[in-house]
């Protein structure tokens, strides 16, 4: 396997966002399910983050909060060099919007979108931006 | 699974046993809407631009969205409900067959805003001689009435996740032409439930398959591919039956293909139509956004999605959210 950043990821117990991840790398690291320990959670080494979207539209919970917790804390967020979104597009505009939030407070690009557990399409494509992204870091 | 019911137990809110109920219950009822919300009378100049062939196939394709959402509502979902595993699922599912009820009531909303009389009567006599809608209820009715539970999620979410998709193409087809907007605005309502509705049947498919033994899985997976196919071989009929007059059947069997991987997904399997059978035309696909700013080209993989941001430093304020 290619050299690439670190993945760190969340994903619910519906596992889904897991699925997807197992598939780009086994040694993806997970945020924990439970709040208080996602609050205490660290990774100090240069990743991209795999988010799913929670909600429709009409909340205030798009990011999951799991999420929000290790981003509150610096020397997490600083490590994030780029974003991957799953979602759903029967949510329309709603689609993948927490990778759009995060990637925008964090100033770093959305690397892809996925839906669901992603395809073999979508795997091989985020490989690929994986290692370009990797090749073109400063 | 374990019952314990032998003692009746009010339900209590306050100790949730699987954290995806309550989330998917706060979904749910943030997202509750009625069809009166909708404006649909300001699609009715737009349906007198429809020629007639348009206006009955619309009819048709609505009468076809009901039966399933009739179905849903009143046996499909419900006959989730003995094997539910927890009484916060029971709720959840209360809420899923009320909510099918309200999506089956709103063509009927969409039919008495821009139809005759005699043209609704037309269209439910339609469906009631469709041989391949027929069909489409007979299968899954028949897995409905079995006494398989982790079939009945499988049917379930094939029914949300696939089946709806030969008819939702249709409004959003008449969207991406500034057509019936108003009704477009509805169906994405619904939409919008039945993917809820999938990813919660599919999760609770997938904790009974997770406790299966090796055998019981491998007959669950192959059940849920034949079944797939079985509906849709029905499914590509039902389709050129309806869409092969305004030529839209090509790009239909396209939606069919794409939605019926997402409903496989749904269930935790693997999709089963290959990529380039799946690239719906990107007028459709935007137009299950209304507002829709084309800022992702999720099929084409050209990769518009992946820009490198402007970087800006972010202060502890902005993490407040």
């Amino acid at each position: 396997m290619c050299e690439m950043f670190d993945l760190v990821y969340f994903s619910s117990v519906s596992e889904n966002t897991k699925r997807f991840v197992d598939k780009l790398d086994p040694n993806a690291i997970r945020i924990p399910i439970k709040t208080e320990e996602a609050a205490e959670f660290v990774h100090n080494r240069d990743s991209v983050l795999v988010v799913p979207t929670y909600g429709g539209g009409n909340d205030t919970s798009t990011v999951p909060k799991q999420v929000i917790k290790f981003l509150n804390n610096p020397a997490n967020r600083q490590h994030i060099k780029a974003v991957i979104a799953g979602g759903n597009t029967n949510f329309g505009a709603h689609f993948c919007k927490a990778g759009d939030l995060v990637a925008e407070k964090l100033g770093v690009p959305v690397l892809y979108k996925f839906e669901i557990t992603g395809t073999p399409e979508d795997v091989s494509e985020v490989k690929e931006r994986l290692a370009k992204l990797w090749q073109t870091k400063s | 699974m374990e019952k314990t019911k032998l003692i009746s137990r009010p339900i209590n809110w306050n100790k949730i046993e699987d954290s995806v109920d309550l989330d998917v219950w706060n979904r749910l009822t943030q997202n509750f809407w009625l069809p009166e919300k909708v404006p649909l009378s300001n699609d009715v100049q737009s349906w007198g631009t429809l020629r007639p062939h348009e206006q009955k196939l619309t009819m048709h394709v609505f009468t076809g969205l009901t039966m399933l959402d009739t179905i849903q509502g009143t046996i499909g979902a419900m006959s989730l409900m003995p094997d539910a595993r927890t009484q916060h699922e029971e709720a959840v599912i209360t809420n899923i067959a009320f909510m099918e009820s309200v999506h089956a009531k709103s063509y009927s909303s969409v039919f008495s805003t821009l139809c005759s009389t005699n043209d609704i009567e037309e269209a439910f006599r339609w469906s009631e001689d469709n041989p391949y809608l027929q069909k489409k209820a007979e299968i899954i009715l028949g897995y409905y009435n079995g006494d398989d539970p982790l079939k009945r999620k499988v049917a379930s979410t094939l029914l949300e996740s696939f089946l709806f998709y030969s008819g939702f193409y249709l409004p959003m087809y008449w969207s991406s032409r500034a057509k019936l907007t108003n009704t477009a605005d509805l169906i994405r309502l619904i939409i919008r439930d039945e993917a809820i509705h999938g990813y919660y049947i599919g999760y609770k498919f997938q904790l009974g398959f997770n406790e299966a033994s090796k055998e019981r899985q491998e007959e669950l997976r192959s059940y849920t591919y034949d079944l797939l196919l079985e509906l849709y071989e029905n499914e590509i009929k039902y389709t050129a039956d309806l869409y092969d007059e305004i030529g839209l059947t090509h790009d239909v069997k396209k939606f069919l293909h794409y939605n019926g991987n997402k409903a496989l997904m749904n269930l935790g399997f693997d999709p089963l139509f290959p990529k380039d059978e799946c690239d719906v035309s990107p007028a459709i696909l935007s137009s299950l956004s209304p507002s829709s700013d084309e800022n992702h080209d999720f099929f084409s993989g050209s990769g518009s999605s992946y820009v490198i941001g402007k970087h800006e430093s972010t202060t502890d304020d902005d993490w407040d959210f």
